[in-house]
């Protein structure tokens, strides 16, 4: 038996005939965290004991008649950034390496009302500024299906631990595109929610308006399972949507005949890696052979994202971040001068480059004298390119395209230059920006190393982006591709 | 419009960050790079573009006005970096 080869279901099927323990799901786990963490370094902390107690309580509830929750005793890694009562949270930070949080955020909860067993915290950029996970401040993770390469970021650990077969789940948290991406760098399914779907309360704050947890798993049925389980609406997130939600498992018929796809040009236009268009257009075919049509259409201000992104995620970045100072938690200085001494020595010696790089930013764009010319006008441009979407969407079901332009890159080789490295972003930040629900599903290899497609939603339909995701991966193979660790 | 390594220490002084001599020097650079990419966005006109606000278009999210309990204090002092008497000790303010 191995995390890699079960769905969900087949998982649950065997615990009902006994075939299979909470316990020995468990114990594989951390068998193969054993096997292959040294090259892979998805997580940061490890909570066996805990783990372990847990699938013990589990089993026992399985000789009963009690009735399971929907992630019953499936082993699960959770970013970094999401808060767990008395599991140390760091955010990759060395400003938060001795957090112990004194509460579980929502999502948390709902794992744990659906009986899933955490497994431990999975490696990420620093406060989830970063598109490579070489911003942790602990250590790099590295894409399982080559370790000289990066699994993508910033929520890097927890697509590598699915592709390495770490954790059967994991959840990652989405502000430009960082599930999105190291999904298809790691080759595993990755979903963003519509923005307000999931609870954001227990998330670190990077971007208010932007960040969404979601799921990341081997294939799309698993996802949609890990999505009904922690989607609805949370009175503690005054962001958090009260929409009814579906049954995303119901959604699942491989029924698409009559689908109406829109594929922007900008998508596979400049910058677009001609092995990655190759892939994406392949799997175009596949869903024509499904029934669906496909046109070309455009997202004319596609161009202006990367820009309007930085400028938003930076200026929010900046004010979230203010809270950091040394005083109720995370690293105080050694021998401040007074207040202030201690707020600025704190907060130089805790935060690393990146972060300071976009509080420096922000800063900037949210000063006086600044803040029409930068922060307000990407305001603006942001409600354009939300418009594109809209009149996309009044022709089509879903849009479609390539989830990041190229495939993963090698580790150092963008550190020095951060704008590049935000362009690997450019086809994820405008569905962002847009709130818009998206999924990536692996659809092939370039050079040996994963290619995602990117699937796209109108707002709340998430059960048509997983429905196509769906009849996509019944009728290919790419999912079943894994790494040689 | 182009940043200077003063403007990049008065931003700093906002933010509350102590940079080094050899960071000045590099995140001017950077900073101007990104800002001198985010003037693309002044390509676009935007007069008559109203700025998204929230992306869902929710507003006036209210609770009632009722006192709830608040967190007990050992949850408060868990993560406090130094505590005396059920307070979180910092510097002195005043001389």
């Amino acid at each position: 038996m191995s995390l890699f080869d079960l769905r969900l279901q087949e998982i649950h099927n065997k615990l009902s005939a006994k075939e299979l323990s909470v316990t020995d799901l468990v114990s594989e786990a951390y068998g193969r965290i054993a096997k292959t963490e040294d090259q892979v370094k998805a997580y940061l902390t490890l909570d066996e004991e805990r783990a372990r107690a847990h699938a013990k309580l589990l089993d026992e509830q399985l000789m009963t008649d009690a009735p399971r929750g929907l992630l019953f005793g499936l082993p699960a890694g959770i970013k970094d950034n999401i808060v767990t009562e008395g599991l140390r949270t760091t955010c990759a930070s060395q400003f938060l390496s001795n957090y112990d949080p004194i509460y579980d955020a929502t999502v948390v909860q709902k794992l744990k009302k659906a009986q899933s067993v955490t497994l431990g915290k999975l490696n990420m950029d620093e406060f989830a500024m970063g598109g490579s996970n070489e911003n942790s401040s602990f250590y790099p993770t590295r894409n399982p299906w080559n370790l000289e390469y990066v699994p993508g970021g910033s929520s890097g650990g927890s697509a590598a631990a699915v592709a390495a077969g770490e954790a059967y789940f994991t959840l990652g948290s989405d502000t430009g595109g960082s599930i999105r991406q190291p999904a298809s760098y790691c080759g595993v399914v990755g979903l963003k929610p519509t923005y307000g779907l999931v609870s954001r309360f227990g998330l670190v704050a990077f971007a208010s308006s932007l960040d969404q947890i979601g799921p990341i798993t081997k294939n799309v049925e698993d996802s949609a399972y890990v999505l009904q389980a922690i989607a609805g609406y949370d009175n503690m997130d005054s962001t958090s949507a009260n929409v009814e939600i579906p049954d995303y498992i119901s959604a699942l018929n491989g029924d698409i005949k009559g689908l109406r796809i829109g594929v922007p040009k900008e998508y596979l236009g400049q910058g677009i890696d001609p092995k990655v268009k190759e892939s994406v257009l392949a799997a175009l075919k596949v869903l024509e052979s499904l029934g669906a049509t496909w046109d070309e259409v455009s997202l004319p201000h596609t161009d202006y994202a990367v820009a309007t992104y930085y400028l938003l995620a930076s200026s929010e970045a900046s004010s979230n971040l203010a809270r950091f100072d040394g005083v109720r938690y995370g690293v105080r200085a050694e021998n401040p001068d007074n207040l202030i001494d201690m707020y600025v020595k704190s907060r130089s010696q805790g935060f690393g480059d990146e972060v300071k790089r976009r509080i420096m930013l922000g800063t900037y764009a949210l000063s006086s004298g600044y803040y029409d010319a930068y922060y307000l006008k990407a305001q603006k441009v942001r409600t354009l390119i939300k418009q594109d979407f809209d009149q996309v969407f009044a022709n089509y079901d879903v849009i479609i395209g390539p989830t990041a332009p190229t495939t993963a890159f090698p580790i150092g080789s963008q550190v020095d230059d951060p704008l590049t490295m935000y362009l690997n972003d450019i086809v994820t930040i405008p569905v962002s920006l847009a709130g818009v629900p998206a999924i990536s599903v692996p659809c092939g290899l370039a050079d040996g190393l994963p290619v995602g497609l990117q699937i796209i939603g109108k707002a709340f339909d998430e059960a048509t982006v997983l429905r196509v995701a769906h009849a996509y991966e019944q009728n290919t193979e790419h999912h079943k591709l894994r790494p040689q660790l | 419009m182009s940043i200077t390594v003063k403007d990049v220490e008065h931003v700093a002084k906002l933010a509350r960050l102590a940079l080094s001599d050899a960071e000045k020097e590099q995140f001017t650079g950077q900073l101007n790079a990104i800002l001198k990419y985010a003037e693309k966005l002044n390509e676009l006109n935007t007069d008559e573009v109203e700025p998204t606000t929230h992306v869902l278009q929710i507003r006036n999210v209210m609770r009632e006005d009722e006192t709830r309990p608040s967190l007990p204090i050992e949850k408060v002092l868990r993560n406090a970096p130094d505590e005396e008497d059920d307070q979180i000790r910092v510097p002195a303010v005043l001389e």
